[in-house]
Parts: structure tokens; C-alpha cells; sequence
């Protein structure tokens, strides 16, 4: 069974179609990224997953079934637009949005506690939420989306604004949060963000669908025929390289066609020189999404 | 606000007996000078606690109300009697004459023009010729146990009042809370919890519970301190008393018209864009619910006419409308079913377009949608 089902969704607001026939499906213990320029259409997608809107047509199945109410316990969701009630303090706001996912007040504060603890907010817990910085309100955010446990968890934008602290201790709970066999969604614009994060992944543009699949076999596919190679001593000429392009700290091998970066690296070797570093160059996900959409965006 | 307006009353009382208990002592005994140009008015010079002083000239008058010795005189000209013109002399300034001093000049003057003309009874009697006494029989011919007059209108339109501030209350906070839930960014958060149709039944009935509570205090207290208040002031406050059905019919209009101002408000909390704005948009719909207070008086002294039967089947209105109208007479029962029917009406209706707003424009942020917007897509859902 999938964690999720998305199939054939449509949404229009006012005569504009916003998500255009849309599908996809996440499994339990990936990592699931939602990619795509600002109005792609990825924050509607997730509304409608969440049920918080209706889509036109189209069927959206969680966790096997359609969203009941009794289905949105066992959901974590991050809005990208995101608050907490700011007179109220940290414990209390944890425990009363837990409890409306059916947590019941003591576990609520026992697994507050432990989360608080792990991300170092702990002795921030009696606080009030407007006396938090903005990076410590989204970990409180963070806290709140995974509090009951959740089989699947969404989250749309969930860097933008936090440190490069927080982000890695974000980055590091989310893979936690994988090994514990959860589904995870990820939505971002920013899409170099969550290479290193994602199993698989869906961009989407104007509301549909341009790349859709592993994030691996993605970025093999749009590989540009070269390896990155920095070495000490001279290069010279090189079998089955077409063209040298240096780089600051490195050399971009551009191979011919005929070889291999397997074969490149060999005869490299074979001629005893100190390889520091040999990588196939795949091109980063902003550089295929201009690749596949052309370049009108980012 | 729920205890503040009983401890406010209760003090009103304790202010008052504080009051008159200091007030009480010192009755004075004013005396008032007069000039008789016309003749003949020398007798009745004690009125009341005023005491009549006859003065040959207006000089003398004049240099006695210097001295201090009287507060005041007048002149009874020698043509008083073609035009009843009575020339009154003071140091101070007023707006009028005070009621007391009008009361015992007029007597004095009366009863010398009638003194060996009437007899002394007749000419009490034409001072006060009317004190009416009124008795409210049932249509078996029975003193009526509901007997009207100022006593039972009091607590209506006291009542009235409060139902109104408690509604307004009950719905600006309903505003106020959607107005901050969304200006913080809460509501997706609360909206992949609950349903919106959840979060809205939630609200209203929450804070209507809250509402209701604050009345049922207002209301229990009421016969208590009327007791305390009748003890202790007494006169109109103990002629008081709550006209038949009427804490049935404060509760259910207050749930209704509650009901209505929060879905109402509700749907102006989910189209604007913050709570500020919001408050503005309601203050419009309030101005009918206040309306009938600005007409009580026409209310006392016009009970039947026809205007009210519409503001009494009017639902923003029918809530205060119907407890003034209850203190001053009887509502016939058509109108009142016609008004209950069109509050409830009005409440399903509204619900279930404020259903459909709520989940459109909840999550929308920023500017606020036009009118005709927002029928268009009540129209799309």
C-alpha cells in the first residue's frame, strides 16, 4: 500500500488552472520531494492532499483510503504559511494543536518534552511563542507537525528561514523521521536544498508534472557527458576526452562519446598519477529544471 | 464583563443609599419673597417645605434677597389676571425654575384665587385632580397577575441593552479570534486537523457557551438585586417585576440572535483579512440590533404601530426589539412565531453560506475580496 495516491488531480481558481492533471504516489520510509518554482502550484497540491481544498477531479487516496477526520490524526502537516498563537507559551500551544490531533494532554508533554530536548528548546518551554526568535517559532512548528507520531508527514518550505544550524538539525531529524519508515513530503522552490534529501521526486511547472521519478536515475539521465577530476601533476592529453575545461580547484573532463568515465579513470591510474577526487558530473536540480522548462524561470 | 455588570449594579445601590442617607437630613425650608400688585394674596403662604414672605415693594424684596433672607421672589402684577405673566426675580443662574418652587408658587396663586369661592377640599382637589389608578383585567373580568405600567418595562430594557453589549461581545470575539488565527498563519495548521465546517461549529459554539453563561449570571442575579435594590430605594424599583415568558424569551433570543451575529461573523472573519477589519465590517450589522434602543421612548408612548412589527420580524433587530416591545405590551404570538421563524431561517441560511466563504477565503491572505467576488464564488462554491 502507498502512503499516498495522487491521481489525475485538477484545480482551477477563477478560470486559471493551477494543478493540471496531476499525479504521483509516495511510499512509507522515502523522502518524497515536491519541486518547482514559486506558483508551480506545489502549495494547492498539498492543500488538496490535505483535503483543505477540493480538487475539481481527480482522486487523492492517504494511508489507503480518502481523508477522514479520523485519517488526519495519523498526518504531520508544515504549512508554508505558518504561526502559532503568539500569547501563549510553548509548552501549551505543543499540547492544545496535539491535542486536536487526538494526543491526549500527559503523552502530549512527555513526547514534547523529548522533542524540545533534542532540538535544544528545552529551556525555552515556559516562554511565551512571541518571545521566539523566527528559526526557534518554526522548530515549535516542526515539533507541532510530529508530535502524535504522524505515518505521514508534510512539509512545505520547510528551510526558509532558519540558520544553517537549524537547518542541518531539521535536515537530521527528517532522516530520522525516514529510518523510522515514516513518508515524508518535502515542497520547496528551493530546489539545491533538498537534493541530498530526497529518494524521489516530483517538479512540476504552470500546475503539471515535467519530471517525475528517482532523484538518482533523474540525475544520471541528465548527466552531462563529463567528470569533475582534481589531481596533483600534469594532465596532459587524455583518450576519450574531448575537451579540457578548467575550473578553480578542478578540471571538467568532457568525454567524446566513445569512452566511459570508468575507462578515463583507468587509464588516469595507469599512469600513477594522485587522484584527489573523480566524480561524474551530474548537474544540479536547478540547472535540469531550466534544462527541461527552459529558461523562464530561476 | 459576566460578573462586572451585577457588581456594577450592586454598587449603583450602595452608591444611592449612600447617597440619600446623606442627602436625607438636610431638607430645607427655602423662603421665597412675592410683591402683590394685584391684591389679595395673603393667605396659603406655607407650601410644602416653602415658606411664602409678602413684601409691600420690590425694593424691600430686592434688599432682602441681598441680605439673604429669602432665595428669591416674584411679582404679581397688577394685569396679572388678563395674561396669568408672573415676574420672578433670582441670583442664580438657571435653566428654569426648579419643579418644587414652580409647584408652590402655582398652588399659591391657585388657592387665593379660589380661597371663599370653593370649598377647601375642591380647591385641593383642582391642584391634584387626577391620580389615576390603573387595574389590568383578564378577559374573565380577573385582576390580570401581569399588571404593565414603567415596573415591567425596567428589566426589558435593561435587559435589552445587556443582550445586545453581550451579543456584540460574544460575536467580536468570534471575530477577533478567526481575525488572529489568521493573521498568525494558524489556520492550516488547524484546518489539517479539523474540518472547517469543525472549526467553525467549534467557535460559535464555544463562545456562544461563554455568551449564554454570562447572560444566565445576569439574569439569575437580576431578582436579587431588585429585592436589594427595592429594600434599599424603593419606589419605581419596587413596582418591578419580570413580565410572563420573559427569561424563556430572553434566552432563546439571546441564543438566537447570538447564533446569528456569529455566523455572520464568521463569515466576515474568513473574507477579511485581519481582525481590525473585520470589527469594521460587523459594526454594520450591528447598527440594526441598536436601533430599537434609540426608539424606546417612541416604543413606550407608540406601542402599536406598525414599524415595530417589522423590527420585530427583522433578524438583526428582533432580539432587542422584542425585549423592549415585552416591557411595554403585549407581542401578539404571530409575530412573535413569524420573528423566531425568520431568526432561525436567517441562521441557516447564513450558515450555509458562511460554509461556503469559510473554506474559500480562510486561507486567503492579503487584500480582501470584493463583494461581487465573493457571490461569484458562492455561485462556483
Amino acid at each position: 500500500m502507498q502512503t499516498v495516491e495522487v491521481s489525475h488531480i485538477i484545480k482551477s481558481f477563477a478560470d486559471k488552472v493551477v494543478v493540471n492533471d496531476l499525479s504521483f504516489s509516495v511510499s512509507q520510509g522515502e523522502i518524497f520531494g515536491l519541486i518547482g518554482p514559486n506558483g508551480a502550484g506545489k502549495t494547492t497540491t498539498i492543500r488538496m492532499m490535505m483535503d483543505i481544498i477540493k480538487p475539481d477531479s481527480g482522486d487523492v487516496t492517504i494511508l489507503g483510503e480518502k481523508l477522514r477526520e479520523a485519517t488526519k490524526n495519523k498526518l504531520g502537516y508544515l504549512p508554508e504559511e505558518r504561526g502559532l498563537y503568539r500569547k501563549l507559551g510553548v509548552l501549551d500551544s505543543i499540547i492544545y494543536l496535539a491535542s486536536l490531533k487526538g494526543v491526549d494532554a500527559r503523552s502530549a508533554e512527555e513526547r514534547a518534552n523529548e522533542l524540545l530536548n533534542q532540538t535544544g528548546m528545552l529551556p525555552h518551554k515556559r516562554k511565551k511563542i512571541e518571545e521566539l526568535s523566527r528559526g526557534m517559532g518554526q522548530i515549535i512548528q516542526f515539533i507541532v507537525s510530529v508530535i502524535h507520531d504522524p505515518e505521514l508527514v508534510v512539509l512545505d518550505e520547510p528551510f526558509a528561514g532558519l540558520d544553517p544550524v537549524n537547518t542541518e538539525l531539521l535536515k537530521g531529524m527528517l532522516f530520522n523521521l525516514r529510518n523510522q519508515g515514516k513518508a515524508l513530503i518535502l515542497s520547496t522552490h528551493q530546489m539545491n536544498e533538498i537534493e541530498e534529501l530526497c529518494d524521489r521526486i516530483l517538479m512540476i511547472n504552470h500546475g503539471r508534472s515535467v519530471l517525475y521519478g528517482n532523484l538518482a536515475e533523474i540525475k544520471s539521465k541528465y548527466r552531462s557527458n563529463s567528470v569533475l577530476l582534481e589531481c596533483e601533476g600534469e594532465l596532459g592529453e587524455v583518450p576519450g576526452v574531448s575537451e579540457k575545461r578548467t575550473h578553480k580547484g578542478y578540471v571538467e573532463l568532457v568525454l567524446d562519446g566513445n569512452a566511459t568515465p570508468q575507462q578515463v579513470l583507468e587509464r588516469l591510474v595507469s599512469r600513477g598519477m594522485v587522484i584527489n577526487r573523480f566524480e561524474v558530473a551530474t548537474p544540479p536540480l536547478n540547472e535540469i529544471f531550466l534544462r527541461v522548462v527552459g529558461k523562464t524561470h530561476e | 464583563m459576566t460578573l462586572i455588570v451585577p457588581l456594577i449594579a450592586l454598587l449603583l445601590i450602595g452608591v444611592f443609599q449612600l447617597v440619600s442617607g446623606i442627602a436625607r437630613p438636610t431638607v430645607e425650608i427655602a423662603n421665597i419673597g412675592y410683591v402683590d400688585e394685584f391684591g389679595g394674596f395673603q393667605q396659603y403662604t406655607s407650601q410644602e417645605n416653602i415658606t411664602l414672605i409678602r413684601f409691600d415693594t420690590s425694593d424691600d424684596a430686592t434688599d432682602a434677597l441681598i441680605r439673604g433672607d429669602i432665595g428669591e421672589y416674584f411679582v404679581i402684577p397688577q394685569d396679572y389676571i388678563s395674561n396669568g405673566a408672573i415676574n420672578r426675580y433670582t441670583l442664580e443662574k438657571q435653566l428654569a425654575a426648579s419643579p418644587p418652587i414652580t409647584a408652590a408658587i402655582n398652588n399659591f396663586l391657585l388657592s387665593n384665587l379660589l380661597a371663599g369661592k370653593v370649598p377647601a377640599a375642591t380647591i385641593a382637589r383642582i391642584e391634584a385632580p387626577l391620580n389615576l389608578v390603573t387595574t389590568r383585567l383578564t378577559e374573565t373580568g380577573a385582576v390580570a397577575p401581569e399588571q404593565g405600567g414603567y415596573g415591567s418595562l425596567i428589566i426589558p430594557f435593561v435587559f435589552s441593552i445587556l443582550l445586545a453589549l453581550s451579543i456584540i461581545f460574544s460575536s467580536t470575539y468570534l471575530l477577533q479570534g478567526l481575525g488572529e488565527e489568521k493573521e498568525n498563519r494558524l489556520i492550516e495548521i488547524l484546518l489539517s486537523s479539523v474540518s472547517a465546517r469543525q472549526l467553525l461549529t467549534g467557535k460559535v459554539l464555544g463562545i456562544g457557551a461563554a455568551g449564554l453563561v454570562q447572560v444566565g449570571v445576569w439574569v439569575i442575579s437580576a431578582p436579587f438585586l431588585l429585592n436589594l435594590a427595592s429594600s434599599s430605594i424603593g419606589g419605581v424599583i419596587s413596582t418591578i417585576q419580570l413580565p410572563a415568558n420573559f427569561i424563556a424569551l430572553a434566552v432563546a433570543y439571546f441564543i438566537l440572535g447570538y447564533l446569528l451575529f456569529a455566523v455572520l461573523s464568521a463569515a466576515i472573519g474568513a473574507i477579511s483579512s485581519g481582525s481590525r477589519e473585520g470589527q469594521q465590517l460587523i459594526g454594520v450589522f450591528t447598527i440594526p440590533l441598536l436601533i430599537p434602543l434609540w426608539f424606546t421612548s417612541l416604543i413606550m408612548f407608540f406601542p402599536d404601530n406598525p414599524a415595530w412589527v417589522f423590527f420585530t420580524i427583522f433578524p438583526l433587530s428582533a432580539p432587542v426589539e422584542v425585549m423592549i416591545r415585552l416591557g411595554v405590551s403585549d407581542i401578539p404570538a404571530w409575530q412573535l412565531v413569524a420573528s423566531i421563524a425568520v431568526l432561525v431561517l436567517s441562521i441557516i441560511g447564513i450558515l450555509l453560506l458562511t460554509t461556503r466563504v469559510f473554506r474559500t477565503y480562510l486561507l486567503m491572505y492579503g487584500k480582501r475580496p470584493g463583494i461581487g467576488e465573493v457571490i461569484r464564488n458562492l455561485g462556483s462554491g
